[in-house]
Parts: C-alpha cells; sequence; structure tokens
C-alpha cells in the first residue's frame, strides 16, 4: 500500500498528464464515430457572442458586396415571378407552405480542416432546428447540427462526414455528395452509374431523395470524371458554384414535413 | 510579484486565445495555412512554477481554442502533451543550466530561443495533424499540413517574440 501512494505521489505530475491526455483523446475520437458532444462546439453562448460581435463590426466593409449579391437574385427572382402564372407580387407566405425559409447571417467559417463546421446567427428561438438545410443564393452550404437559443453550428459540405443526395440536372441519376478533404472548391459525387451519359460542365443539383432540402438546388458543374475501382460507378468531381471561403447571407430552409418523412424512414428500419 | 504573475498569465491566456480565434484561424493563406500563435504561452510561461498547474492551464487553452474552431480536443491533446514534454525539450535545447535559479530565457543565444520555439511548434503539428486527419490514406496532405503551418507559425511567433521581448519581466 505504502509503495502504491508513494509511487502515485513520486509520479503525480505525469499520471495527470495522461489523465488530461485521455480526455481529450477520447473526446477526438468518439467524434469520428459519433456526434459531437453538445458542449464543445462554436454555437455555444460565449464563443457565439464574440464571433458575433466580430461579425458586427466586419460586415460594414461587405456592405457594397452584399447588396449587389442581393439584387442580382432578387432581379432573378421578379424575373421568374413576373414570367409565371403568378404575377401578384404581394401574395402572402402561406401557411400550408411545406418550405419555410429563414434569413441568417454566418458569423464563423473554417475550410482548411477535414471537418469544418459553419456558426450562423440564428438558433432555436428561431425555429431553427438539427437537420434543416443551409443555402445561399448561389447554391448549397450544409445541413444544422447543433443549436443554442441564439446561435446553430452547421456541418458545411466540406466535412468529411457530409453525404447529400444529388443528381446530375434533368435526369433522375442520383450519387451522394462526400468530400475528400483536398481542395475546398471541389467536392465529390459517388455511386453514379457508369451507363449515365456525362459531359464536363454538366449541372449537378440536390436529389428529391432527401428530407432536408427540396429538389433542384443548384450544388455545381462538372469538372472531371473517372470511373472508380470496380469500374461500374463514376466518381465525379464537382467544382462549387459557392465560394466557400467568402461566405454572408444565408437562408436556412425548414421542410415542415421532414420530421414525418424521417420518423416514417425510421420506422422502416427499425422493422426490419 | 506573485499577484503580478497570475495577472500577466490570465492576459496571455485571453489575448492568446482572442488573437488566435478572430485573426489567425481567419488568414487561410494559401488556403490551408492558419499559423497557431497561442504556443507563445507555453514558450513565455515561467519556468519555476509547478508543473502540474503549467500542464492544466495548458489543457484549458487548448480546449478554448477547439471551441472556437470546432475541432473537438485537437489542440488541447497536442497542448497538454507538448506542456508535459516542455522540461524534456528544455533540457536538450539550453543543457543543465536551465535548472539554476538563475536561469532567464532571454540570457540565452537567440539560435536556443528558436530552436526551442521550432521544437515546441513541430511537435504539436504534428499531433494535431496527426488527431485532424486521422488516417494514414492521406499521408501526403499530413505532411504538406505539417510542414507548412509549422513554417507559418514559426516565422509568426518569432515576429511575435521580437515584438513582445520578455526582458521587462
Amino acid at each position: 500500500m505504502q509503495q502504491i501512494i508513494n509511487f502515485i505521489l513520486r509520479n503525480k505530475t505525469t499520471l495527470f498528464f495522461v489523465f488530461l491526455l485521455t480526455v481529450s483523446l477520447s473526446l477526438s475520437i468518439q467524434s469520428h464515430s459519433y456526434h459531437r458532444s453538445r458542449f464543445f462546439n462554436s454555437s455555444n453562448w460565449l464563443v457565439g457572442n464574440v464571433y458575433n460581435t466580430q461579425t458586427k463590426v466586419s460586415s460594414y466593409f461587405k456592405l457594397k458586396e452584399v447588396n449587389e449579391n442581393l439584387l442580382q437574385e432578387n432581379t432573378r427572382l421578379r424575373t421568374l415571378l413576373f414570367n409565371s402564372s403568378e404575377t401578384d407580387t404581394n401574395t402572402a407566405i402561406d401557411t400550408t407552405f411545406q418550405y419555410r425559409v429563414i434569413p441568417g447571417q454566418v458569423i464563423k467559417n473554417s475550410y482548411a480542416l477535414r471537418n469544418n463546421y459553419i456558426t450562423i446567427n440564428k438558433g432555436k428561438a428561431e425555429g431553427i432546428q438539427q437537420d434543416m438545410g443551409v443555402i445561399t443564393s448561389k447554391g448549397v452550404l450544409g445541413i444544422v447540427e447543433h443549436t443554442t437559443n441564439k446561435f446553430a453550428s452547421v456541418q458545411s459540405i466540406l466535412n468529411t462526414k457530409s453525404n447529400i443526395n444529388a443528381k446530375i440536372k434533368n435526369t433522375n441519376n442520383f450519387g451522394s455528395l462526400k468530400w475528400d478533404a483536398n481542395r475546398y472548391d471541389v467536392v465529390q459525387l459517388e455511386d453514379i452509374p457508369r451507363m449515365v451519359p456525362l459531359l464536363i460542365g454538366d449541372t449537378i443539383v440536390t436529389g428529391a431523395m432527401s428530407s432536408i432540402f427540396p429538389e433542384n438546388i443548384p450544388i455545381g458543374t462538372i469538372k472531371k470524371f473517372n470511373l472508380n475501382a470496380s469500374e461500374s460507378f463514376y466518381s465525379i468531381d464537382v467544382g462549387l458554384f459557392n465560394d466557400m471561403t467568402n461566405l454572408n447571407k444565408i437562408y436556412i430552409i425548414n421542410n415542415t414535413f421532414g420530421s414525418e418523412i424521417r420518423e416514417l424512414e425510421e420506422k422502416i428500419t427499425n422493422d426490419q | 510579484m506573485t499577484n503580478n504573475l497570475y495577472f500577466l498569465t490570465s492576459l496571455r491566456f485571453i489575448l492568446l486565445v482572442l488573437v488566435q480565434v478572430l485573426v489567425f484561424n481567419k488568414l487561410n493563406f494559401l488556403g490551408f495555412i492558419n499559423p497557431m500563435v497561442y504556443l507563445l504561452f507555453l514558450y513565455w510561461y515561467p519556468i519555476k512554477q509547478r508543473r502540474a498547474i503549467f500542464i492544466l492551464i495548458s489543457f484549458l487553452l487548448g480546449l478554448t481554442i477547439d471551441i472556437f474552431s470546432d475541432t473537438v480536443a485537437f489542440h488541447a491533446a497536442a497542448t497538454v502533451t507538448l506542456a508535459y514534454l516542455r522540461p524534456t525539450i528544455m533540457r536538450f535545447v539550453f543543457g543543465v543550466n536551465y535548472e539554476f535559479q538563475s536561469f532567464k530565457l532571454s540570457n540565452t543565444t537567440k539560435a536556443q530561443q528558436i530552436t526551442f520555439l521550432a521544437l515546441l511548434i513541430i511537435g504539436h503539428h504534428t499531433i494535431f495533424f496527426l488527431l485532424e486527419i486521422f488516417s494514414l490514406d492521406h499521408l501526403l496532405l499530413l505532411l504538406k499540413k505539417i510542414v507548412f503551418t509549422s513554417t507559418g507559425s514559426i516565422l509568426i511567433c518569432l515576429l511575435f517574440t521580437s515584438l513582445f521581448s520578455v526582458d521587462k519581466e
């Protein structure tokens, strides 16, 4: 007994170090297979407020560019509206619509890591929940992973854990969109069968098999494609429409049927 | 004197965290180089203090950076390891005389200071990127990140050490 106590006293610094290292390593390794713990992410109160304060200052320097983008998007939407059967520009938003859109702002962004997360300034108070889709005016951005009262952290498409249903525009060939962590402007589309005719420059959009995103939201264009190891599927490099290094205003999409669809899908997996 | 030390350490902690997350984490030079200046905390921390407390503070520093940059606990693991290894590195760089009462970082040669800083940074970055990438399939990416980010960190940290000289303490 005496010897054990002596040993502990003699090596208390080393033991303390080993304890702290184990704590951090177990947190790190756990994150590779599970959703991260609720506390250790940048959407908590203190971190969110620090980033929010910084964004409040720095957003002034981008006002002109942001306004320009909004005007361009409005012009496009107005053109679409005037040429559709619905000509009343003051139509009220119907509560029975399947998709609701909530505006927001990026307050923290990263793209140099392997698992990148974006923090936005909208949270539970505005009705943001896990598994809502996030887009910009140009294309898909990611999926909400954690929310607090005022902030939410979004799993970016530049995240090796990200997996989004996507298809080639005007066809019904679905695949899954992943990222190999090499370049921040290129993501990979997997599982497109080899008989599908492909051309460099084809547009990739979100597919209908997702309960998160509406169909046909732009993602990017085909940059390069080749057959994978089994020679039966294509592996496609997709150049993103979004400039992931320069994000500002975003839209959060709430699919009001989403929870119902997921519930149904869960039931099927449970039955099997 | 001790009060002064506590004050200085906490001020350094807060300022280094803010500088790291608000400035250097957004640098993304060449698309991926984000120098980690907060390691200067390990470089500047007084030598004659209790080791357990030093290790604990380093762990908290790493964890704070982790929470800000959504990296789970990679920074914490790397920083706590380097805090534990610091005496070994110092004995390697400065020889036995670092154990004397009169030893001061400012009395050593420039070459010794740079070696000490470089070893801290390279060790830290190796552990950090090993954890972050977590697969040997991306060996080239791993090496690229370690080499370039270490170079960036060393350069920026050297600039900081010459700006805020330790002579005044």
